[in-house]
């Protein structure tokens, strides 16, 4: 974290007035919580999508702690990204249950049909593919979660629909 | 109010939702209102009643009739048939399920509904439905006639221990904090259920979220506390989402905030989310969480009891243990500890998974045998196929053999045996998985969500991990074996929290149980479960291969060549073991050797 406020990219949330309004919303709702930097982290993180360099110092600045408590929150959570994720999300469920049930498999189709690994976004912006922590949806195992719906059983031939899918909308 | 003759419970779990639970809904009511009947049926949104697989499902009371598999169009012959005619519409019963059935099965099961009564069968949405099941009644009478020394006393004599795995009282948490001098106490409930395999908390959540916040409540009263806070996992956003609501509507009718029901008793709750990190389900690093900082644990004591949440006294107590809160106050602390073992009282939850028919949630007394709930509640193994291990306590759990099947489940007697009672995931495997895999599985889990604080578990974990990645790999050495149980004993004696304690005990119980396999693995290169890929090949079987292609346009790196209508051939140099062919395959003809 060196980049300075002059660096700031020009399409960074606190630059664009509409996702700034946002930000400070958010900032003004949950300053006075006990514990507020989760909250507004969460907040943000479910808004914008993403948490830049540039929005962590002005939550610093904002909620008056250093930049460096807002930067290790922002590292220690799985949930909070620095970059902007894909249009949709694409999770796979790496709980035992799902594990064992063959998601394995379905990581390894997605991976051949989108030609990115996981962790990655495609060129176009569109998917990111991602590997989740078990998400209590264990008996329906394998579980992929496409964007915010739970999608159980699912065999590796219905990948690439899925994708098809994504796409089109 | 209103009277209803006839109440349908639709679940919206996010699988039935999918098959499209909204359009039924919607579907039903206009249907209702087509035959007149919408002031004679009521159409209520729950959480999951058990038939998910078959969705969309409802249940349809006072019959207790269990639906599933309905679209749209079957709605307006459902209606006829069901409010209209009142004849039981036979086609879309549960497969294998007839009414009969679910009315007898309850007095032979051996399952007791304690915590999970109210799942499935009220609208978590409704606080009336609750109340309605004597919600609430718990916190009425001890705020009319119990102190607070009293509710301690009548948790004490019921025996309670803390439903998150570790067993400690209740009782005795709630004293020590209580006893503690401060003007601020807190109340915390972890709801971060973490474990891979566990939903049991997630399901209390989001079908009976007003048991768990009484249970709080309740818990207030007896230490002192006036402001309590739920700790859920940003996994988890339709508990969240309902446990808002309920607060909401606690709060709305004077159950919750200031003066409760008249006293001068007042609590205020609210709900944190965590941002996905395992680690927080412990209990200090949840507290740093809260706070607003990196979730990692802090060394006890001082304990949270004496020095929790900001500094301050604070109870943390388990999803279901708050929930079995009110139902000990209401029934006696005679009638729940009157289940369950000498040392284990009550009932607990469990979710079974893994190759076993029937999985999902079950609620069994203390003191059961793992034989009864696996091959009794469970049905047995799926596929026919051999029981081989169970999985007990999460990631920080172990594995036990067939050999400990009549083992009694309670705190005590799994300790012993080398895995934990924990949050309650079961995952039952069968003979086709590799305990060297599993093991190497969950080290992979525990030293990634190692918070990286203290050396034994951030290092130990890593170094584990990589002897058994190469054990997997086919690359496992003389002496392998001895370092690896030298490495569990220093990061269990050494590490800081519950996490870096555990973390070596599925590897110690694996080595314990299934020594055999980790020594096939190194000196003979054989996975005898056939998982481990460096180990193993696939080949197609000329008598069952039809040459239809299938595997060959599938195959991710184009190791399968063959004519059409000809038995295909898979290179094992280019074949990278994905198992894919094996999936698509329609006539197995595709064997690993």
């Amino acid at each position: 974290m060196v980049k300075t406020v002059d660096k700031i990219a020009v399409n960074d949330p606190v630059n664009n007035p509409e996702q700034r309004a946002i930000i400070d919303q958010i900032l003004n709702e949950n300053r006075h919580k006990p514990g507020a930097t989760m909250v507004v982290l969460s907040e943000l993180q479910n808004k914008i999508g993403y948490i830049s360099d540039a929005m962590q110092i002005y939550v610093a600045k904002q909620l008056e702690v250093p930049v460096s408590t807002v930067h290790g929150v922002v590292t220690f959570y799985s949930f909070f990204t620095t970059t902007p994720r894909g249009k949709h999300t694409i999770k796979f469920c790496m709980g035992t249950a799902c594990y064992v049930g063959g998601v394995p498999q379905l990581i390894e189709k997605a991976k051949q049909v989108l030609g990115i690994n996981l962790g990655e976004t495609t060129a176009d912006g569109n998917i990111t593919l991602e590997a989740c922590r078990c998400v209590g949806a264990c008996s329906q195992a394998p579980v992929i979660v496409v964007d915010d719906d739970v999608m159980g059983r699912f065999p590796a031939k219905k990948i690439p629909q899925v994708f098809k899918n994504l796409q089109q909308e | 109010m209103k009277y209803f003759r006839s109440h349908v419970l639709v679940c919206v779990d996010p699988e039935c939702l999918n098959k499209g639970a909204h359009q039924v809904i919607d579907a039903l009511n206009d249907e209702l209102v087509a035959t007149g009947l919408i002031n004679e049926v009521q159409v209520l949104e729950t959480s999951r009643i058990g038939g998910c697989a078959n969705g969309p499902e409802m249940m349809v009371y006072p019959e207790g009739v269990h639906y599933a598999g309905l679209t749209t169009d079957d709605v307006p012959f459902l209606v006829e048939e069901h409010f209209l005619k009142g004849r039981i519409a036979k086609k879309f019963l549960i497969p294998g399920k007839s009414i009969e059935d679910e009315e007898l099965s309850a007095p032979t099961s051996k399952e007791i509904r304690v915590v999970l009564r109210n799942c499935g069968q009220i609208d978590p949405e409704n606080i009336e439905d609750y109340i309605a099941e004597d919600g609430y009644m718990a916190l009425g009478n001890i705020l009319s006639s119990l102190s607070p020394e009293d509710v301690i006393e009548v948790i004490k004599k019921s025996g309670l221990r803390g439903r998150g795995g570790a067993g400690f009282p209740t009782y005795l948490k709630w004293q020590l904090t209580r006893n503690t001098p401060s003007d601020l106490r807190y109340v915390v409930c972890n709801a971060d259920e973490g474990d891979p395999g566990a939903f049991m908390n997630r399901r209390v959540l989001e079908s009976d979220p007003h048991s768990v916040i009484e249970g709080m409540t309740i818990a207030a009263y007896a230490i002192g506390a006036s402001q309590g806070y739920v700790y859920c996992r940003a996994e988890y956003p339709i508990a969240v989402a309902t446990l808002n609501r309920a607060i909401e509507q606690a709060k709305s009718i004077g159950l919750l905030g200031d003066n409760i029901l008249g006293t001068d008793f007042s609590f205020n709750l609210e709900v944190r989310m965590g941002a996905g990190a395992f680690v927080c389900g412990e209990e200090t690093a949840l507290m740093s969480s809260i706070e607003g900082n990196r979730g990692e644990p802090r060394p006890r004591p001082p304990f949270p009891s004496v020095k929790g949440l900001w500094g301050q006294p604070t109870n943390i107590n388990n999803v279901e243990t708050y929930a079995n809160v009110p139902q000990i106050i209401l029934k006696g602390a005679d009638w729940f500890a009157s289940m369950g073992t000498e040392k284990s009282k009550g009932t607990k939850t469990f979710a079974l998974a893994g190759d076993i028919n029937h999985t999902g949630l079950i609620e069994v007394p203390m003191g059961i045998s793992l034989r009864e709930i696996i091959f009794d509640v469970g049905m047995g193994i799926k596929n026919g196929k051999e029981f081989k291990a169970v999985q007990t306590g999460g990631p920080m759990g172990g594995c036990l053999p067939k050999e400990y099947l009549d083992l009694p489940v309670d705190y005590e007697s799994l300790v012993q045996a080398g895995s934990m009672m924990g949050s309650g995931g079961m995952i039952v495997m069968d003979e086709d998985t590799c305990m060297v895999d599993i093991a190497r599985f969950f080290m992979e889990f525990t030293q990634e969500e190692s918070c990286g604080k203290c050396t034994p578990c951030r290092v130990g974990t890593k170094r584990i991990l990589e002897i058994l990645e190469r054990i997997c790999d086919g690359e496992g050495r003389d002496g392998d074996i001895e370092q690896l149980e030298m490495l569990c004993q220093e990061i269990k004696s050494n590490s800081l929290c519950g996490l870096g304690q555990g973390a070596p005990n599925p590897v110690e119980s694996t080595l314990k149980h299934f020594r055999d396999e980790y020594e096939a693995h190194i000196y003979n290169k054989q996975c005898p479960a056939k998982v481990c890929k460096a180990m193993i090949r696939y080949e197609i079987m000329e008598d069952s291969c039809t040459g239809c292609t299938v595997c060959a346009r599938n195959c991710p790196v184009n190791a399968i060549t063959g004519e059409r209508r000809q038995p295909h051939l898979i290179d094992p140099d280019t074949c990278i073991r994905c198992g894919i062919c094996v999936q698509v395959c329609n006539f197995n003809a595709i064997e690993v050797v």
